[in-house]
């Protein structure tokens, strides 16, 4: 038991170690990972400012560029990964390693996250003081719960989502890229979710990371009307459900999909 | 006796789809569309044991080593290795593989030489400095240190084989797959890894490795025994020394003529040639045919035939009974026919 904890932990090490040496020895990422997100959120602030709406929704889309980074993070650098490697060959490799994939996912994760983390920092700094974004936190250590559950939540669904492109290849890739922009707008990315109405909004709540940034978005800016979905404590208590569930969900699917694929063959089949 | 590996009636069949298409040319196919990879496989490899499976592409080597690796299950019967079935606790098997494959393409391309060998050690637990033990040793033996910190991406292919194949043995892995390790390398780089991978079986008696390849030589210099497999089945399993006394035809001649120029050979119609591979050699002038005939009395029949056709026997040698000669024997085709089948 304590060897498989050991080894668990040497490979999400082994497997991060690639994602922070990569960050370090390709600076050029900097550029792309910070400049170009910049630019929607300056679009979409300029709009605001255009339209002289609160300046608390430029808050709200700088936050939610920052956001973006993770989302992205879990979508593309860790559920989308297991394609790529199935494509380099990586894939067999470590399902035939004595490590849990979760274990192999989680340094994916963690290994993206440094990246991740120096962007939505950079997009945080850079839009608030370019747009003089006032912040009024009601409470730092809910804020910091409420970010850390989303993010257990959306790792949850990450793993979930893994689990597809670990068998279905090329086709979960594209119908990832198909989900992108819709997942974007009804998360409320760049509005308050509550205007799609309140139905819609609640539907969307299946995702954490609408119910995620709502909660943010009211801890960041409790100082005054945010037009929130939920309260604060009721959007904690749907994260953390969903981040049970999903991380739940994601074994079960994991060991379901793997089994699937070796009774199939589809599991090492490349170019699929 | 506790086998390394151990296979009961295994048999792997894939249906419709993807796999299919891909198996389609290569394998046995039923008429339900079914590709009947592997076909009641028995085998039994004793521990410390260099194993090789030989066969043709598409025969069902790399199933049966994707079975044995809990890549893939099977249809039916059973496999064991190192006395754990590999269906029914896939975890426990996996603490005591490793495999490495020709022409490999793992790894990340930013990570030097160590860091990828030093990554993957981690999904087996292995101590830093242990690893960094290991793959000097290792580095060293396969003439690798002075690429120790290359990036991967700058390496040669034979080079990143070299790497892949440290990768492989730095886990020290009780069962060792390698799925045609030599595929693709120069002859110099070839010799290096098999000369690597016999001194490690030699020096670990406790270990074993599964070889496949469908190089004759590399089967028959590297393996204690040696598996021939053909459409899912295997046809005999032996030393290649008694598969070379018992299946090999020990009536085999070669046969030097001047340049044979119209077609076929002249030897194609004699009763006594169970089959004859063809050489020409323009720039010298000469047709070099390799002839293996029914019995030792035939050889009198094809010196009248070439007479026969005003062809002059330049040179006739009589030749020792190679691996190839007992595979073409046991299958009833060299392997260069039935990879010209698959395509």
């Amino acid at each position: 038991m304590k060897t498989d904890l050991n080894t668990n932990l040497r490979a999400i090490w082994g497997r991060a170690y690639v994602r922070v040496v990569g960050a370090n020895r390709e600076l050029s990422w900097l550029f792309f990972e910070v400049t170009l997100p910049l630019l929607a959120v300056f679009a979409f602030a300029l709009i605001y400012r255009g339209l002289h709406a609160p300046e608390q929704y430029i808050g709200f889309v700088v936050v939610s560029g920052a956001m973006v980074a993770f989302w992205q993070n879990i979508l593309w650098a860790m559920a989308a990964q297991f394609y790529w490697e199935k494509e380099m060959g990586n894939l067999e490799l470590y399902l035939i390693a004595p490590v849990s994939r979760m274990a192999i996912l989680l340094g994916m994760a963690v290994g993206g996250l440094f990246m991740t983390a120096i962007r939505a920092a950079a997009i945080l700094i850079i839009g608030s003081w370019i747009f003089g974004v006032h912040y009024d936190v009601g409470s730092w250590l809910m804020l910091l719960v409420v970010f850390w559950v989303t993010m257990g939540a959306l790792y949850g669904l990450g793993m979930l989502s893994s689990s597809l492109f670990m068998l279905y290849g090329r086709e979960a890739w594209h119908t990832a890229n198909l989900f992108q922009e819709p997942v974007y707008f009804i998360s409320g990315f760049y509005f308050p979710v509550r205007s799609l109405g309140s139905g819609v909004a609640m539907a969307a709540s299946l995702l954490p990371l609408t119910l995620g940034l709502d909660a943010i978005r009211q801890l960041l800016f409790s100082g005054g009307p945010v037009n929130p979905l939920l309260p604060v404590r009721t959007e904690l208590v749907l994260l953390v459900i969903a981040m049970v569930l999903f991380n739940w969900a994601a074994l079960k699917a994991l060991t379901y999909m793997e089994r699937l694929g070796k009774m199939t063959g589809r599991l090492t089949l490349k170019s699929q | 006796m506790n086998w390394a590996i151990e296979t009961q009636n295994l048999r792997r069949v894939f249906r419709g789809g993807t796999v299919r298409r891909l198996w389609r040319r290569k394998s046995a196919q039923n008429g339900n569309g079914e590709t009947v990879a592997l076909d009641a496989v028995d085998l039994q490899v004793k521990p410390g044991e260099l194993f090789g499976l030989l066969g043709p592409n598409g025969a069902g080597k790399t199933t049966l080593l994707k079975i044995l690796s809990t890549l893939l299950l099977p249809t039916s019967g059973t496999a064991t290795v190192d006395g754990i079935d590999v269906a029914k606790d896939p975890e426990r098997v996996r603490k005591r593989i490793n495999m490495v494959s020709g022409g490999e393409h793992s790894g990340f391309g930013i990570l030097t030489v160590r860091e990828t060998i030093w990554m993957f050690a981690q999904f087996y637990g292995v101590p830093g400095r242990v690893v960094r033990e290991r793959a000097d040793r290792m580095m060293d033996i396969l003439g690798l240190t002075e690429f120790a910190e290359t990036k991967v991406s700058k390496l040669s292919t034979g080079t990143r084989q070299k790497m892949n194949i440290i990768r492989g043995f730095v886990s020290a892995p009780r069962i060792l797959y390698l799925d045609e390790p030599t595929l693709g390398l120069d002859v110099a780089v070839a010799r290096e890894v098999r000369s690597f991978v016999r001194a490690w079986v030699d020096e670990h008696p406790e270990r074993s490795i599964i070889l496949t390849t469908h190089y004759m030589a590399e089967a028959d210099s590297l393996c204690d025994r040696v598996a021939i497999i053909d459409r899912g089945r295997v046809r005999a399993c032996d030393t290649p020394a008694n598969l070379k006394r018992d299946w090999a035809p020990e009536c085999v001649y070669r046969i030097e003529i001047p340049l044979w120029t119209q077609g076929g050979h002249p030897l194609d119609d004699l009763d006594v040639v169970r089959s004859a591979d063809v050489e020409h050699h323009g720039d010298r002038g000469r047709t070099n045919l390799r002839v293996i005939l029914e019995n030792g009395d035939g050889i009198g029949a094809v010196t009248e035939r070439l007479s026969q056709r005003g062809v002059a026997a330049l040179s006739v040698s009589r030749l020792e009974p190679t691996l190839e000669d007992a595979f073409l024997n046991l299958v009833g085709h060299g392997l260069a026919a039935s990879e010209e089948k698959g395509r």
